[in-house]
């Protein structure tokens, strides 16, 4: 049987206007959020956690879990904060989710933050991305005239303020704790933890942090209820010893988002378990006359895979039992045009350059990874360079103060586990043996000849 | 707002007042006043078209912080620019994927053609170069962005015609986005005052449908499949007529 697409959040993208309020409500739209209140909300957050709904920005905690954190009847406000931050490198399904159906992310706010007692609702997006900007502030202000967002929503006497907030440029800034000092208008530097930001968070209160995808399927529960959410996915592994806990499985639906060398990149929405081979063969394949090199699974902080894990379930226990994590799913793909130790040294250049400084293996760390790459690159390093690099990601990996270092690692410990070879022929070669111009976008097409490598 | 406005800010009293309406109204959003001041450097950075020490001071003022505080936060985020910026920022993202894909060839080309580097600005004040980190548009890779708005799916000659477009003034147009503005003007979008053009431009580009029209052509493949199984006697008998 082929494996079939499940567009739940990408339903209405190609709707004319998807994007404001009146499309969205003929489509459904704020049917969960009535639903919800005419529920306690711990109902709404058990739905949510019966929903075994995972977080989709990288780590994969248990949404309603999560939720459930919030310590209820004390005096200080409970906040929602939604992780609008979205720059890992490969990572491109909350931008295009926002710009095509903001509404779908709101009921989402409303619902959550009806469900934890929220009093403000942020959406903290990135400042590069204005056109998103956009169409939150207009879907912000819609929400408000219908009754969805501010005082006595839809006559159930629950007060919310959604406060649209944009970023300045920090990839830290995804970083759960470095947004809310980014919130606070300070410098987006990670917090020390605990206290947890469910006891201690923005201004010091119970803070929820989801991401904006997280957030954007929460409606959908709602509407559905939570069978048929978990209808989709994946079940327990069966080498897993607690097989019967939620938090082995993983459930519904989610954007994919596939990008490089394939010949039809883009978002595609399917349930939790799809491989890359059924992907690809979904979308069309590797780009035409090439074969695949390697892959993230879940963007750079992600190890790389192979060929040989095409048919890996892209699930979150899946993605782990081969040696990688499942992080945003963002699928890039290279061919074999493209020379892995030029790819790794761009993320390592990225990483050091995002750094933020705060603790010294990741600050000193990133930078000496760099330097060794970039010898490595142009063919003057040696081997007992790489002994070098794996001993400064062993002092970097766990021993950061946050994920960003972490993340800085995997792509050099992997690509030296499966293209150990290739960094050696940098140094038989005297520099990279690859041609740049074979992996564009634009190299002239194989049909007409010129395309092809001399070396 | 802060009672000991004594510090010089350099700005006219016009403009003073004005600003000071905008940051009131800023300030107002959020429970707690320090949390204004992401949105406030995009205010001030929208009058002067980059954070000055004008802006710092205005800024410190009004939230009660030192400049130093102020200037801490400026220098940690890359979209605060600490010079006078052109008026169209021209960011190629160089990161991994899109360099792979081409982003490394626009970037030298852009370089070349325009005679700036990396955050230097065309003598007639019209560009500023950038090298970007991921813009969150892989699936159209190589990605440029102007003034933050995307243009998909670049090449040498393509980045080559938008900026000849932006200096000539024949304004090209983004792929996703509303029709290109100022920096100064998108720097008060980023403020957080919306300038009504969120209708402006389509839903999403060809790679955020790529699933959906996959999933709808396999609806309409099983529709069609189950149709003609069970209209195929009715066919066989028409086709005998």
């Amino acid at each position: 049987m082929t494996m079939t697409l499940t567009p739940v959040l990408s339903r209405i993208w190609d709707q004319p206007q998807s994007w404001t309020l009146p499309v969205y409500e003929r489509n459904e739209g704020y049917q969960g959020l009535r639903a919800a209140l005419q529920k306690a909300p711990g109902d709404v957050t058990q739905m949510v956690k019966d929903s075994e709904l995972r977080g989709r920005g990288g780590a994969g905690f248990a949404t309603g879990m999560k939720w459930g954190f919030i310590p209820q009847g004390g005096d200080k406000p409970v906040y929602l904060v939604v992780n609008a931050d979205e720059s890992e490198p490969g990572t491109c399904k909350d931008i295009p989710l926002m710009m095509a159906n903001p509404h779908e992310l709101l009921e989402g706010i409303v619902i959550a933050s009806y469900a934890i007692r929220a009093s403000h609702a942020f959406i903290s997006v990135r400042g590069e991305v204005v056109h998103v900007l956009r169409r939150l502030q207009a879907a912000v202000a819609e929400a408000y005239e219908a009754g969805y967002a501010g005082k006595d929503i839809l006559g159930s006497g629950f007060d919310l303020e959604i406060i649209v907030h944009a970023g300045a440029g920090a990839y830290i800034c995804g970083e759960e704790t470095a947004l809310l000092d980014s919130l606070e208008g300070r410098r987006g530097q990670p917090r020390l933890r605990p206290p947890f930001p469910a006891i201690a968070g923005l201004y010091a209160s119970p803070t929820v942090i989801n991401n904006v995808e997280s957030i954007a399927s929460v409606p959908s529960i709602l509407r559905h209820g939570a069978d048929w959410f978990r209808a989709m996915g994946t079940d327990a592994r069966d080498d897993v010893a607690d097989k019967d806990k939620p938090r082995f499985r993983s459930k519904g639906m989610t954007l994919f988002s596939l990008s490089g060398h394939v010949n039809r990149p883009g978002q595609y929405e399917a349930p939790m378990g799809i491989t890359l081979r059924e992907l690809l063969d979904l979308s069309g394949g590797v780009r035409t006359g090439h074969q695949l090199k390697f892959w993230t699974p879940g963007g750079s902080s992600t190890p790389i895979l192979t060929a040989e894990h095409l048919d890996v379930p892209m699930s979150y226990e899946g993605i782990v039992g081969a040696g990688s994590m499942l992080g945003t799913k963002a699928l890039q793909i290279f061919d074999e045009t493209t020379c892995v130790v030029r790819a790794v040294l761009r993320w390592t250049e990225f990483y050091a350059h995002e750094s933020c400084g705060k603790c010294t293996p990741c600050r000193e760390g990133t930078f000496w990874l760099v330097q060794i790459l970039r010898r490595l690159e142009q063919g003057q390093g040696d081997t007992e360079d790489f002994e070098k690099l794996e001993d400064i990601c062993d002092t970097i990996l766990g021993r950061s103060f946050c994920a960003l270092g972490d993340g800085a690692t995997s792509p050099i410990t992997s690509s030296l586990e499966y293209f150990k070879d290739e960094y050696l022929a940098h140094f038989e070669h005297g520099g990279c043996p690859f041609d740049p111009a074979a992996a564009t976008l634009f190299q002239p097409s194989a049909a007409q000849g010129a395309g092809g490598r001399t070396r | 707002m802060s009672q000991h406005t004594s510090r010089p800010t350099g700005f006219d009293s016009a403009t003073l007042t004005r600003l000071q309406a905008d940051a009131a109204e800023i300030v107002a959003r959020y429970p707690q006043a320090r949390s204004a001041l992401l949105p406030l450097l995009h205010l001030v950075q929208s009058e002067e078209g980059y954070v000055s020490p004008h802006g710092i001071e205005f800024c410190a003022d009004l939230l009660d912080l030192t400049a130093a505080e102020v200037a801490g936060v400026v220098t940690f985020y890359t979209q605060y620019k600490r010079r006078p910026n052109g008026e169209y920022t021209v960011g190629v993202c160089t990161n991994t994927l899109c360099a792979i894909m081409g982003g490394d060839q626009i970037f030298a080309t852009l370089k070349d053609h325009l005679g700036v580097g990396h955050d230097e600005t065309t003598d007639d004040g019209t560009i500023t170069l950038e090298h970007l980190e991921c813009n969150a548009a892989c699936d159209y890779a190589p990605v440029v962005m102007v003034n933050w708005e995307f243009f998909d799916n670049q090449t040498p000659e393509s980045a080559t015609a938008l900026v000849d477009g932006l200096r000539s003034g024949d304004l090209p147009t983004p792929t996703r986005g509303a029709s290109l503005c100022t920096f100064k003007q998108v720097s008060r979008v980023l403020a957080g005052f919306y300038d009504g053009r969120a209708d402006e431009g389509p839903a999403a580009g060809p790679a955020t449908l790529a699933g959906l029209e996959i999933y709808r052509e396999q609806q309409e493949a099983e529709r069609e499949g189950r149709h003609s199984v069970r209209k195929s006697p009715t066919t066989e008998k028409d086709g005998d007529a």
